[in-house]
């Protein structure tokens, strides 16, 4: 039943297509064109983590439990956002080699929002623009050396958009 | 197709500083049009950043990331005229890539 508030049998199906017959065509194409390095795995979209209905849930499908609040993340977003449909949110970790960043909302009909696999050289920082329902809790979840660490802010939420 | 992403990148210090709007709907498959009929999710659901063939950034996105998202990241590394590249891929199995060449 998850499944189908995101996709209908029909794009699951193309889906399927895409991984069996067409993909290999599709993915030969995207090797040959530099887009996919055989050889790097790529990190799939973890279907249950994204439809997860809330934080609990979200946090068990990417194998998580929810860590303790530190002071090295920063988490810059607005204490009251007028538009839900578009709040800023940035989140910036002071530890070097940052290995992951998530972003999630506590009240949202999906609590994860997005998840950034960082390689190294690339600095943990992140900052983008996402949806809330309604008031509720952001959380950034920041992977260093194996380990995560938690920032959260409750933002209130004057007119939602979800 | 979908429209081109705009990318902009600037390199300062060794470091570049990657600035992206992807353009896309990212409708969350909940929303209903105006006769009342469901409107069907159609998001993007991976992102991933190249310089030089290099991996610099991968994502993975939900339904709540704001309709044409934005995104502002950094890596070390990175030489002015060194191309950029952003792919993406949405759950219809549309995909779209863009580059841009770095600026000094």
């Amino acid at each position: 039943m998850i499944q189908k508030r995101y996709c209908s049998t029909v794009d699951l199906e193309r889906r399927r297509a895409l991984k069996t017959g067409g993909g290999v065509g599709l993915l030969c194409l995207l090797a040959a064109s530099g887009l996919i390095q055989p050889g790097i795995a790529s990190a799939e979209w973890q279907k249950a983590a994204f439809a997860a209905k809330n934080m609990d849930e979200a946090l068990d499908a990417l194998g998580i439990t929810i860590p303790e609040e530190s002071t090295f993340i920063k988490l810059t977003i607005p204490d009251i956002a007028e538009n839900g449909a578009v709040v800023p949110v940035t989140v910036e970790s002071s530890l070097s080699r940052t290995e992951q960043i998530a972003i999630l909302v506590d009240k949202n009909p999906t609590a994860l929002v997005a998840n950034f696999v960082i390689p190294e050289g690339t600095e943990g920082y992140i900052s983008t623009k996402i949806k809330m329902a309604q008031t509720a809790t952001v959380i950034a979840l920041v992977k260093v050396n194996g380990k995560f660490y938690r920032a959260s802010r409750e933002v209130k939420v004057t007119a939602g958009g979800c | 197709m979908a429209n081109p992403t705009r990318i902009r990148a600037s390199v300062k210090d060794g470091v570049t500083e990657v600035r992206a709007l992807m353009q896309h709907d990212m409708e969350n498959g909940r929303r209903k049009d105006e006769a009342g009929a469901l409107i069907p999710a159609w998001f993007i659901t991976e992102m991933k950043v190249q310089c030089n063939g290099k991996i610099v950034l991968e994502g993975q996105f939900g339904t709540s990331v704001s309709r044409n998202p934005y995104l502002v990241f950094r890596f070390k590394g990175g030489k002015p005229k060194e191309k950029v590249t952003l792919f993406w891929l949405d759950n219809l199995g549309d995909t779209r890539s863009d580059e841009v060449e770095i600026s000094g």
